[in-house]
């Protein structure tokens, strides 16, 4: 069993996602261990690509304002070797940045991969590869030890299931609603529908997009996922402090926080347990 | 040509968010029987409706005084008199009617001259269909015409402000919508760019331009060309005057492309200056598809330039690529000065206010005409009144050698 899936193991997985490098480098490597402290499991750290294709306007904002520091693959490689957290890490980046990556007939998956699991990375999110086009990241990451994590929309059905759960490993991130990136005060009806298409898959199923609460947390859990993906929510605290000009402290104090709170909806929402009393993280 | 595994070499492909994938192949499906089968008579009722609404076939024109100019045969493709004034509605009402042949209620569309929003919008209200266009600030305010034709025919315009506020950026918003409302919504792509089957689907609906040139050229001239030449952005109107002629060997075949002010890029500051993607970029991956992109070292995509937003992208079709890969299309790009140049000639010597797009194929001919055989054959794909102002603005600021008296219109700012 990989890092990546025995995150799974004690419970619901709370994984939240941040844009490595948003807004600047020191402040996000301080945001990062935010999350941790506040109960992380697993990190999705986004690698800013300049066509963000599936995200929402909140993520799409972190990216212009990571880019906007002067974040590069490299740099975002130096970032990950710097961070100081022992949680599992996921890179979520577009395929053009890992297609690119490294010199002359090196360059693709390969150096990617490579390079990404030198400096801890264990898995990646790739929203915009679906499965007919990745066979050479599905290799590279077979090579290098690390997971591939396939989204799984609403709108998928029938064959694709079935071409996506041949390929995905480490978890599976399954797409609470249509359309972009964004956190939402609702809770999408079609999260249950989708866990129950997929209900047989023996790899942990983790929900996003949407989710903003604690309560939203615990609905998903008890709707049947091991974990939570929260992204939007909590690049809406970075983009708040950016627009207030708070101290970076203050604002890791509220990722902590935020994080925290998440994590707490999720454990509530998990079944009850006798070898598994809810730990209260303090 | 592959139309059905959406690879032309090592380009192609569809690289989209999982959402949108079954949506993809739906359009996949629906591309395969109506179109290359003719299912339910699906492409007769585009062909008469091209006629009809559209007004095709569209001349093929002897250019008497640019023959004189250069001493050879010079013709004229003329699809600036197709209805709405660019080659854009061969494809638009082409997608439009398959969406409704598909049974969705909603188009969407992005736009960088207009042409194709306004072609877009025009398709839907001929159909009844409602059509929201997303455009990028700058364009509109650089195409202001255009976008009060889209709003005529009943569109909605939504502005698009991220980043430089262009085509590029306007086609991920559009993205977006149509990842939200994939259920119900078609995106009308409008150029032979995206995912698979986009590519080789508007290239059939454009392909209809070469069908008749090449019928036409063999009726005029009695001859196939020598050379034939169209300006080259995206790709749709190249790849729908290339398509019959790839197999004619002797036919030379150019794409003329955007140069804007440099080939140099800045890659510090993420852009390049021209929008010569199959000059001067390099394999990548954008909006869906492996293709030609401008992008810096690390794969982040470049702003592009052009005076004509209609060549502002920083892609381009693959199968377009993919041909010149293999030689059988050369690339070659204009600046932008001799682009306006090109656009004040054809308009005195010819009485043809060509789009700033073709303009670019007409000043290439200019300098190279020697190397372009006896008989050539240009494509007009739009006509200059969208351009208006730009010209106006473009030609005082830069001092375009043979352009008429400005003056007056500058100071009065405009029309």
């Amino acid at each position: 069993m990989s890092r990546i899936s025995d995150a799974f193991a004690d419970g619901p997985a709370f994984v939240p996602y941040l844009a490595a490098g948003d807004p600047n480098y020191e402040a996000s490597l301080s945001y990062v261990e935010a999350l941790e402290r506040g109960g992380a499991d697993i990190i999705e750290l986004g690698l800013p690509f300049s066509e963000p294709i599936a995200e929402g306007p909140t993520i799409q904002s972190a990216i212009v304002r990571s880019l906007e520091g002067g974040m590069t693959p490299p740099r975002f490689f130096e970032f990950v070797a710097d961070l100081d957290v022992d949680v599992p890490l996921v890179c979520m980046t577009y395929y053009n940045l890992i297609y690119q990556f490294g010199e002359g007939t090196e360059r693709g998956p390969e150096a990617f991969v490579r390079r990404a699991a030198e400096v801890g990375i264990e898995g990646f999110v790739v929203p915009d590869l679906p499965a007919e086009e990745a066979a050479p990241l599905r290799e590279a990451c077979d090579a290098h030890d690390c997971e591939l994590v396939f989204i799984v929309a609403p709108t998928t059905k029938g064959e694709r299931l079935e071409r996506i759960m041949s390929q995905v490993s480490g978890y599976v991130y399954v797409q609470a609603r249509l359309g972009t990136t964004g956190a939402r005060t609702d809770l999408s009806d079609r999260t249950e529908e989708s866990l129950a298409r997929i209900a047989e898959w023996d790899v942990p199923k983790a929900v996003g997009f949407g989710i903003s609460s604690g309560d939203h947390a615990q609905r998903v859990i008890e709707a049947g996922a091991d974990g939570v993906i929260v992204g939007s929510a909590l690049v809406d605290i970075i983009a708040q402090g950016v627009e207030r000009g708070d101290p970076p402290v203050t604002v890791a104090n509220r990722l902590e926080s935020k994080a925290r709170e998440l994590k707490q909806g999720a454990l509530r929402g998990a079944p009850p347990s006798n070898e598994q009393p809810h730990p209260e993280r303090t | 040509m592959s139309s059905h595994t959406g690879k032309f070499g090592e380009y192609g492909g569809q690289y989209v968010p999982e959402a949108l994938m079954p949506a993809i192949e739906e359009l996949d499906d629906a591309y395969e029987r109506y179109v290359l089968e003719n299912e339910d008579g699906f492409m007769d009722d585009f062909r008469e409706r091209l006629a009809d609404f559209g007004g095709r076939p569209t001349p093929l024109q002897k250019a008497h005084r640019l023959s004189d100019r250069y001493d050879r045969d010079v013709y004229l493709k003329r699809e600036d008199l197709l209805h709405g004034g660019a080659h854009k509605l061969n494809n638009a009402l082409g997608q439009v009617l398959l969406a409704k042949y598909m049974g969705k209620d909603r188009i969407i569309a992005e736009t960088g001259a207009g042409q194709h929003g306004t072609a877009t919008a025009m398709a839907c209200a001929h159909l009844g269909m409602p059509c929201e266009v997303y455009m990028g600030r700058r364009d509109i305010n650089r195409q202001r015409p255009n976008v009060f034709r889209m709003r005529l025919n009943g569109a909605a315009i939504t502005p698009v402000t991220v980043g430089r506020g262009t085509l590029k950026e306007a086609i991920s918003e559009t993205m977006r919508d149509w990842a939200t409302n994939v259920e119900d919504t078609h995106y009308v792509i409008g150029s032979v760019v995206g995912p698979h089957p986009f590519p080789s689907m508007v290239r059939d609906f454009q392909r209809v331009i070469s069908e008749e040139a090449r019928e036409q050229m063999i009726e005029k001239a009695g001859r196939l060309p020598d050379s034939v030449l169209t300006c080259a952005g995206g790709g749709s109107n190249t790849m729908g005057l290339f398509a019959e002629f790839v197999p004619d060997e002797d036919v030379d075949l150019y794409a003329v492309e955007a140069g804007g002010s440099s080939l140099e890029v800045d890659e510090a500051e993420g852009v390049a200056p021209n929008s010569a993607t199959l000059s001067t970029g390099t394999e990548g991956v954008l909006h869906g598809s492996r293709t030609r992109v401008l992008q810096d070292r690390d794969g982040q995509i470049m702003e592009s330039h052009s005076v004509s937003s209609g060549l502002d992208y920083a892609g381009v079709g693959p199968e377009l690529a993919d041909l010149v890969d293999r030689g059988r299309v050369t690339a070659v790009n204009v600046a932008d000065d001799p682009a306006l140049e090109g656009f004040h000639r054809l308009s005195q010597l010819e009485g043809i206010i060509p789009a700033l797009e073709s303009a670019h194929a007409v000043a290439y001919v200019e300098e190279n005409h020697e190397d372009l055989g006896e008989v050539i054959l240009l494509n007009i794909s739009g006509r200059g009144d969208k351009d208006l102002e730009t010209v106006l603005e473009e030609t005082h600021d830069r001092d375009i050698e043979n352009a008429p008296e400005m003056e007056t219109f500058a100071e009065t700012g405009g029309f």
